[in-house]
């Protein structure tokens, strides 16, 4: 479902240039829940955003199921991600002035679906993460743990091919990261591809597969025993 | 491309980032704000003062010159100076063939007599005229009819008199047409009362031309004439080719510039157009500047809040909003600012407007008469600002969308 071979990247530094992926392979099928791990530094982030179409490789390849990602311009690049990609951010970045429903109604905004469409799945969507009874609040009054639930459900909304994880739980306290991560194998289960970034080994071990980067290049990739909590 | 503008989610985006910070977004509006209400206030001014000006030159054929014999003061084929030459009725289809330009020519002779009807009298200027000063100097008739043709050539005793005389000859609401009044002893008919204009100089009755000829025994003496040009003719011109043929006729020196007096009406009206034509620009351009001004303000704030939404932007891009998404809404603040700034603007100036009629506007007196807009220029400005809010909401649009996506993300 997605395939990277030799993939490249680096930064302009002034001068110098920082190279941060050295070619890195990687190959996730469908259903599969693969954590990534690496130290700061180790090029996991830019990796994640490479995948999110939020950041272009320089030279190999990426393709998202079977669409080759390249040289794509502002808007298509914004219709993928619409389309394929789902976003879990460490700081939930919910928009603040919206309530839980609105926000998780949001990219189906973008899709174009009509209001009363839009909040009815938004809705279900909601009511999937345990938090229908929270609609009408605003992030702000919501716990750490229902924020990033909400942040789930929006990732969720528009039905992508893969959802992507950027230390879910890094802002939550350990039970709450049990939770979540507990939310996240459940959807796994029910047959969704996940890639989670993570630096908690915690955390990984409840994932299928651990990829770990060091230094631009994958240094160890495994399927390992999911740990159930 | 224009559904999104029927769509809730976007009006209630755009209150969420107007109303986030309410004083700053009021602030903002009050630049645009006070831009157009002195448009409309300068320019409903303006429009009151034109006003009071048509009202005054209203009635008039306004490229006329008056002119009338003085007295030399140049001797001149051995006349001496000091003499009064006379205008002779004789002498106007000379005018008429040597001049040209000429729309009409109007001959008039005035005096001032004793009016008595009854036990009333009154002293009033009487002129006689001809019907054709009705189409230079429009006479508003309230009641009956102007002399006309039949009048002149059986040298009828009629008079059209003014509102002034009828007040003073009349009981209030008698009816004076049929009714006689008596001028230097001789009866006369009213056939017609009309309200004095501004630039009804002299008389407040009038009588037949050939009436007053045969009364007052002027035989082919005219008191004045009432030169009117063609359209595209210079009446200054027409001025002086009039005068340079009476002063031929009179035997007068050409250079002799006392022999004819003479009144302008022409020059005085491009004058006082010229002037009137300065002050609309000028208040076109204040008015326009200092909205420019405020369009800038709200363009400066918008761009002040699209670097504090960074990180919003960065998330509804990360969730699929393409850059015209973004671009759009952010266009639409600043086109909504401009034009409900402009709607405030516009209310508040009309109400400037009203105050300055209640308070100069009126009476006979007044500086100026019916200080207004059209609707035409409401609309005009109302464009203007969409046009210049969308240009301006431009800038900080493609300022949001030049940001990626993952830098606005990794802003806190």
């Amino acid at each position: 479902m997605l395939k990277i071979k030799k993939l490249h990247k680096s930064y302009k530094m002034g001068d110098s240039s920082l190279h941060v992926l050295k070619g890195i392979d990687l190959n996730i099928e469908k259903g599969e829940m693969v954590a990534i791990m690496g130290s700061s530094g180790s090029g996991k982030s830019t990796l994640l955003n490479i995948i999110g179409i939020l950041d272009e490789h320089d030279s190999g390849e990426y393709s998202l199921d079977d669409v080759e990602i390249k040289n794509l311009n502002e808007k298509l690049a914004a219709q993928y991600r619409n389309k394929f990609l789902g976003f879990v951010f460490q700081s939930f970045n919910l928009i603040n002035f919206k309530n839980a429903v609105e926000n998780v109604a949001l990219p189906l905004y973008y899709q174009g679906l009509g209001r009363k469409e839009r909040l009815e799945k938004a809705m279900f969507h909601l009511e999937k993460v345990g938090l229908k009874d929270w609609a009408k609040h605003l992030p702000s009054e919501l716990s750490g743990g229902q924020k990033q639930r909400v942040a789930i459900a929006r990732a969720l909304a528009s039905e992508p091919k893969l959802l992507l994880a950027d230390e879910p739980t890094g802002a939550l306290d350990s039970t709450t990261s049990t939770e979540i991560m507990q939310f996240l194998q459940q959807l796994n289960d029910e047959g969704r591809t996940l890639l989670i970034v993570t630096h908690e080994t915690d955390i990984a071990n409840m994932c299928k597969r651990i990829v770990k980067l060091k230094d631009g290049i994958v240094m160890q990739d495994k399927n390992i025993k999911q740990v159930r909590p | 491309m224009f559904r999104f503008l029927f769509d809730f989610d976007t009006w209630q985006e755009l209150s969420e980032s107007l109303t986030k910070n309410k004083i700053r977004t009021i602030i903002t509006m009050i630049g645009v704000w006070w831009g157009i209400l002195l448009l409309i206030a300068l320019l409903g001014s303006a429009r009151g003062i034109e006003n009071k000006f048509n009202v005054q030159f209203g009635d008039y054929a306004t490229n006329s010159v008056f002119i009338w014999g003085q007295s030399t003061s140049m001797p001149f084929k051995g006349y001496q100076e000091g003499r009064a030459p006379r205008l002779k009725y004789s002498h106007l289809d000379k005018i008429n063939n040597n001049v040209q330009g000429i729309k009409f020519l109007i001959p008039r002779n005035q005096r001032q007599s004793q009016i008595v009807r009854g036990v009333l009298s009154s002293g009033f200027g009487v002129i006689g005229d001809f019907p054709l000063l009705d189409k230079v100097q429009k006479k508003n008739l309230t009641s009956g009819r102007f002399i006309n043709q039949n009048d002149i050539e059986y040298t009828k005793k009629v008079a059209v008199i003014s509102k002034d005389a009828y007040e003073q000859l009349f009981e209030k609401d008698e009816n004076a047409i049929g009714e006689y009044i008596e001028i230097d002893d001789i009866n006369y008919k009213v056939i017609g009362v009309f309200k004095q204009g501004n630039f009804d100089f002299g008389g407040q009755i009038h009588i037949p031309f050939t009436t007053f000829q045969k009364v007052y025994n002027q035989g082919d003496n005219i008191g004045w004439i009432m030169v009117t040009g063609k359209d595209g003719y210079d009446i200054l011109q027409i001025e002086k080719d009039v005068k340079l043929t009476l002063k031929n006729l009179n035997f007068v020196h050409p250079d002799d510039n006392r022999a004819f007096g003479s009144f302008n009406l022409g020059e005085l009206f491009k004058r006082f157009e010229g002037f009137l034509l300065g002050m609309q620009f000028l208040t076109w351009f204040v008015g326009i500047a200092t909205l420019i001004a405020g369009v800038f303000a709200i363009g400066n704030i918008l761009l002040i809040t699209v670097k504090e939404r960074t990180k919003e932007i960065g998330i509804r891009r990360a969730i699929g909003a393409t850059p015209f998404e973004i671009k759009r809404q952010i266009v639409l603040e600043a086109v909504i600012l401009t034009v409900v700034a402009g709607i405030f603007g516009i209310i508040s100036g009309g109400w400037i407007l009203m105050a300055v009629d209640s308070a100069f506007g009126q009476g006979p007196d007044s500086v100026l008469v019916n200080a207004s807009v059209s609707i035409f220029i409401v609309f005009v400005s109302l464009i203007i600002l969409v046009v210049f809010g969308s240009l301006i909401g431009l800038i900080p649009a493609t300022r949001a969308t030049i940001i990626k996506p993952i830098d606005a993300l990794r802003e806190e």
